[in-house]
């Protein structure tokens, strides 16, 4: 059978929770059929649920807080902001309001909206279409973020998600969509061992020795999940290094246990991600290792981000900005050379 | 409109005597807006979107002046258990958040969500000339039109936002704003709840009727401080605009003994709602084992 691209599976599930939940919206912009979204996720949607998509102006400042009003009278809005670059316009709705009011007004409301957004760069769309920005919503608390990969169960991600009851910001990646959703087959993905955690948003964890002695826990999440995976590969295949790679679906609240899982039979953390290096996701779950399991570390962990400054349009100077597969390989070898 | 006051009054009384602690933003002199608008709203259905100057709406809205105080206080009884203070209340149908502009969008979701429900639910904003400055108000009277939302939106005009005058921050006509988006608007310029409560009734009547926004604008006067203490206008100029004292106004109608009586009772009602708020246990008071 054809595996499904990732657009389809985040469509097929939002099919599947309009139909079951008559209390699901989906508000944004160009969301109508033909068009369908500017990434097609919520395709069909229109046609089968006229009255439960709602296309907007192109209003994200105010767009937020209607999802969160919507969500605070019982309803369960999907917001689709077309690029997460927007987020930014929105801002003081995330932070003034959909974070604030569950705990605010002392636990009589809850607020479970999904903001949907895509992030990440490889499509030369420039520096205010490319961006990560998920680091920004790492200071919010109270909030669920997570960052769908193309090797997660998306539409199981996304269902979850729509069924929070947390205001849930669903970090899509521009590059996955139209990629095969690939799952693990037979607990295996080209090659390495694969183990899903627990609960909601489940984290995967892969090896490619059966989770015997390994050279470094390499993190990653959304974008640079399929670069981790290929850099454990390559490390494997050239230089007989074994990593293990731990592919995060849930940032908020940050899903520490398989990290330091992995982390206390590796005894080395790097951390990889699209967005810009200073105050990144990175850093926070390098700060939560050394203060968790700084007894398991052998050497010091570190970071392959996107340089701090502009994403560039022209695919060349895109790709010196932005980390990859070669980026995290020279990171693990590094880590090699630091080991004590 | 005398509970609201004297709710007030006695708030800013305990903040100079030290007994207070926070902000607060009192809409001494504007309560015939509250008064004259809620009176046409159903608590169990309808739902009312304030802002930082929201005792008055509360108050008329909840009839929970007790509940208000006690969060004022700091009180574990308080309407948000002490966590949201004076601007950000939240009870029934009733919710407040203390950023200009962060209202609108809100209580556009939820006049979206009510149109939804289908049960005739009007939701009524309040918001003053200041957050006129905001963008998310044009984006919100947009969609509200577009998508023919059972919204009233209610500016109060008390011709300051904060110490800044009217004639630097506000362009135009405020009304046109609201026509320019196809929405029906009115204007009052009276300190008299009757007359507030004439204009707004029909509004509300409207809005539920036909399912489509209205905009009222009721320029108002505050005799107070924007929060406390922090009033730079000229004394005289206050005392000129005390000829539009909705309690006077309202109160000279009344018969002497009547108008006595309302006042005891709502003096009563304030004395036990600060000896309960002074009774009630601090919020974030660790437990003695």
């Amino acid at each position: 059978m054809r595996e499904r691209r990732c657009v389809e599976a985040l469509n097929g599930a939002l099919h599947e929770l309009f139909e079951r939940r008559s209390d699901v919206y989906l508000i944004g912009e160009d969301l109508l059929d033909p068009y369908g979204g500017a990434f097609k996720v919520g395709k069909g949607l229109s046609s089968r649920w006229p009255e439960r998509v709602i296309t907007t102006p192109i209003s994200e400042a105010s767009l937020f807080g209607v999802a969160a009003g919507m969500a605070l009278r019982g309803y369960r809005p999907v917001l689709e902001i077309m690029f997460g670059d927007f987020l930014a316009l929105g801002f003081d709705q995330v932070v003034n309001g959909i974070s604030k009011y569950r705990e605010m007004y002392n636990e009589q409301v809850s607020v479970p909206l999904v903001v949907r957004t895509p992030m990440g760069g490889r499509r030369g769309y420039g520096p205010t279409h490319s961006q990560s920005l998920e680091k920004f919503l790492m200071g919010v608390p109270n909030v669920t973020m997570v960052a769908a990969s193309e090797l997660h169960d998306l539409h199981g991600l996304m269902v979850d998600a729509v069924e929070d009851d947390e205001p849930v910001f669903f970090i899509e990646n521009k590059v996955m969509y139209g990629r095969p959703n690939r799952r693990p087959d037979g607990g295996y993905l080209d090659g390495m061992r694969c183990v899903e955690g627990p609960g909601p948003y489940p984290s995967l964890t892969f090896s490619g020795n059966d989770f015997e002695e390994s050279a470094a826990t390499i993190v990653a999440y959304g974008g640079m999940v399929p670069h981790a995976l290929e850099a454990a590969v390559e490390l494997i295949v050239q230089q007989e290094i074994f990593c293990e790679v731990v592919a995060l679906s849930r940032l908020l609240p940050l899903d520490l246990d398989p990290v330091l899982e992995s982390v206390a039979r590796s005894g080395s953390l790097v951390t990889a991600e699209e967005g810009s290096l200073t105050a990144g996701v990175g850093a926070e779950v390098v700060a939560r290792v050394n203060e968790l399991a700084w007894d398991d570390l052998r050497a010091p962990a570190r970071r392959v981000a996107a340089r701090d400054g502009i994403i560039p349009a022209a695919p060349g100077l895109e790709a010196q900005t932005l980390p990859g597969t070669a980026e995290v390989i020279e990171a693990v070898l590094a880590r090699q050379a630091a080991r004590t | 409109m005398y509970l609201i006051r004297r709710f007030e009054e006695t708030l800013l009384d305990m903040f100079s005597a030290g007994l207070l602690v926070g902000t607060t933003h009192t809409c001494i002199g504007q309560e015939a807006n509250a008064v004259g608008v809620i009176a046409h709203l159903d608590p169990q259905r309808d739902v009312v979107v304030s802002n930082h100057r929201c005792h008055g709406h509360y108050i008329a809205f909840t009839d929970d002046a007790p509940g208000l105080l006690a969060e004022v206080m700091g009180r574990e009884t308080g309407t948000c258990g002490g966590r949201g203070g004076s601007q950000h209340l939240c009870r029934g149908n009733f919710y407040t958040n203390g950023v200009q502009g962060s209202i609108l969008p809100l209580a556009v979701g939820i006049a979206l969500a009510e149109r939804e429900r289908g049960e005739g639910a009007v939701t009524a904003v309040f918001l003053g000339d200041g957050t006129l400055g905001q963008g998310t108000v044009y984006e919100c009277l947009n969609m509200a039109s577009l998508w023919s939302l059972p919204l009233l939106f209610v500016v109060e005009n008390n011709r300051y936002a904060q110490s800044t005058p009217a004639e630097l921050a506000v362009s135009g006509s405020i009304a046109a704003r609201a026509r320019a988006f196809g929405i029906e608007a009115a204007e009052l310029d009276s300190a008299d709840v009757l007359d507030v409560s004439e204009l707004a009734g029909q509004a509300v009547e409207r809005v539920r009727a036909r399912g489509a926004p209205s905009f009222l604008v009721l320029h108002t006067h505050r005799f107070s401080p924007h929060s406390k203490g922090d009033d730079t206008r000229d004394p005289a100029e206050i005392e000129r605009l005390r000829v539009h004292d909705p309690i006077t106004i309202a109160g000279g109608r009344l018969d002497h003994g009547v108008r006595q009586g309302i006042e005891a009772e709502c003096e009563r009602q304030l004395q036990a709602a600060r000896e309960a708020g002074e009774a009630a246990p601090a919020a974030g008071a660790v437990a003695v084992q």
